[in-house]
């Protein structure tokens, strides 16, 4: 275990290579679930959950059942088939739980499904050559990254909501806007050598 | 084989694992779901149409069930269903009123109104071409007819014909109100169904403009509105309003419009008679009478003036010893 490596993966994943403001991965519930702090952090654990368990069930199904059978150009329909899986386990979880949260989730809890960070992380996982406990750690800051993206805009537009908008901005255009200066803001980061 | 075999098994495996799993989770996390929202989800249509304005037939069950909402919100059901929900919650519902049907107040299809220009754009929809100087249609608040509104309907109620104007089937209309949310002229109303005489536009121009524009515009002239006999007809924005409410169905209004912008489907012509035996000579007929056709002094036999009555049933409605009989003669 080298924990400088896992630092710089974590510190990596979460702010130098953030999922939705570098990458542009998960658009979708970045912008559908982000109206409230409250929703937004449940959604944020729901994929933290998912993309973490994703990440290692992944990395084991293709080290050890497509790499050892020469199947490795099966990985996307395989790892489809499993997040698709975990999404509806994780559902079910939800909606046993805490029954709020999967009224405020709705319909994006399904929607984590083809939500391409997911897919995307499991794919870069292998592409990396991480280890089992790298790629779920790294499942894991990415998620968090995630999250922190989608209770910052959701706080942003927690407030927006009180302010004068012009009537062509207002609802989803303003949240474009205001995701695409917060990129700008995490843009800082990228120079960044860990 | 083996190029095949292994692939199939892998991922058939996979998925059959995963599959059992899923299996378990769902009898482990099972969640109990109130009976009555079972049953409520069972009555309803199952269209999801949204006219109740709730989330879904499942919202809305939920909302019946748990938050006492509405029992008769739901209009494609109609009365049936709400009925059939009030049973399951145990109570009862007041199910009077006519059904609601969508109603397009535009007559002026291609043969009475002309195209001031020919849109040649990728993306004819109403919506879309309504940007363009209000639409080509010589008149500026008639519809369309590039059938956004039968696009929306869930139902294939409306249909677009071939003269340029949407048609709407009020048997298999449903109520959900799509259409009148999508409508960019906003020229699709909710009037209720049973009656049968509507003013066929929604011109606000000046009389001359709108006869200019349409041969069968309203040119707010005021004739309906002094031939109604009920006082129903209201001229606002240079266009005549039939307050539904009021109107007896006389069909006097649609005789006198000298443009027929008014349409009235009414095919007879009803006559009044009473029949003298029963009659006592109350004289509450006459008084209802809006058009003073009823002669007679009290306790006396009453007779009816057939040249001027309209066959407004009020006086039948009225009459306790059903001393009066419709005589009914389509036209």
């Amino acid at each position: 275990m080298d924990f400088a490596k896992i630092f710089s993966l974590i510190i990596t994943a979460i702010f130098i290579q953030n999922i939705i403001f570098a990458k542009f991965l998960g658009i979708c519930p970045f912008m559908g679930v982000s109206k409230k702090v409250e929703a937004s952090i449940g959604m944020g654990m729901a994929v933290t959950f998912v993309m973490s368990l994703a990440s290692g069930v992944t990395w084991t199904i293709y080290n050890y059942l497509l790499v050892p059978l020469q199947l490795e150009y099966l990985q996307t329909i395989a790892f489809i088939l499993i997040i698709a899986s975990l999404v509806q386990f994780v559902e079910m979880a939800i909606q046993k739980t805490s029954p709020n949260l999967y009224k405020a989730l709705g319909v994006f809890l399904p929607l984590i499904t083809t939500n391409c960070a997911v897919l995307g992380i499991a794919i870069l996982n292998i592409q990396q050559e991480y280890n089992f406990i790298e790629s779920v750690i790294n499942g894991a800051a990415v998620a968090l990254g995630f999250t922190l993206a989608l209770v910052l805009l959701a706080g942003i537009r927690e407030r927006i909501e009180y302010a004068a908008i012009p009537g062509p901005f207002k609802g989803v255009p303003i949240a474009f806007i205001s995701a695409g200066l917060l990129a700008m803001a995490f843009m800082g980061f990228s120079g960044m050598q860990i | 084989m083996e190029t095949i075999l292994f692939p199939v098994l892998s991922l058939g495996g996979t998925g059959l694992a995963m599959g059992l799993f899923l299996a378990y989770a769902s009898k482990k996390f099972e969640v109990k779901v109130d009976e009555k929202v079972e049953a409520i989800q069972n009555i309803l249509p199952g269209m999801n149409c949204g006219a109740c304005g709730f989330p879904g037939c499942s919202g809305y069950a939920e909302a019946i069930a748990l938050n006492g909402a509405e029992m008769t919100a739901c209009s494609p059901g109609g009365p049936t269903v709400a009925a059939a929900i009030a049973e399951v919650m145990g109570g009862t519902v007041d199910l009077s009123g006519p059904k609601m049907v969508a109603k397009l107040l535009c007559q002026g299809d291609c043969t009475k109104t002309s195209k001031t220009y020919e849109f040649e754009g990728e993306l004819t929809t109403c919506a879309a071409i309504n940007l363009y100087a209000g639409g080509d249609k010589s008149c500026k608040y008639g519809c369309l007819g590039y059938g956004d509104c039968a696009k929306a309907c869930p139902v294939n109620a409306i249909t677009v014909t071939e003269k340029g104007i949407i048609s709407i089937d009020e048997e298999v209309c449903v109520s959900c109100k799509k259409c009148v949310a999508t409508c960019p002229k906003k020229i699709i109303q909710m009037l209720p169904m049973n009656k049968r005489v509507t003013v066929n536009c929604m011109s606000k121009d000046k009389g001359a403009v709108a006869r200019k524009a349409c041969s069968v515009a309203c040119i707010a002239c005021g004739l309906c509105q002094k031939a109604c006999p009920v006082g129903a007809i209201e001229i606002e924005n240079n266009v005549a309003k039939i307050d539904p409410e009021k109107c007896v169905e006389c069909g006097l209004c649609a005789v006198k419009c000298p443009t027929k912008a008014i349409n009235s489907d009414v095919k007879e012509i009803k006559k009044a008679e009473i029949i003298e035996e029963k009659c006592i000579g109350c004289t509450a007929c006459a008084r209802v009478c809006p058009v003073k056709c009823i002669e007679g002094e009290v306790k006396q036999k009453h007779k009816i003036d057939q040249s001027k009555c309209i066959g407004c049933q009020l006086c039948y409605d009225k009459c306790k010893f059903s001393a009066i009989k419709m005589n009914i003669q389509n036209i």
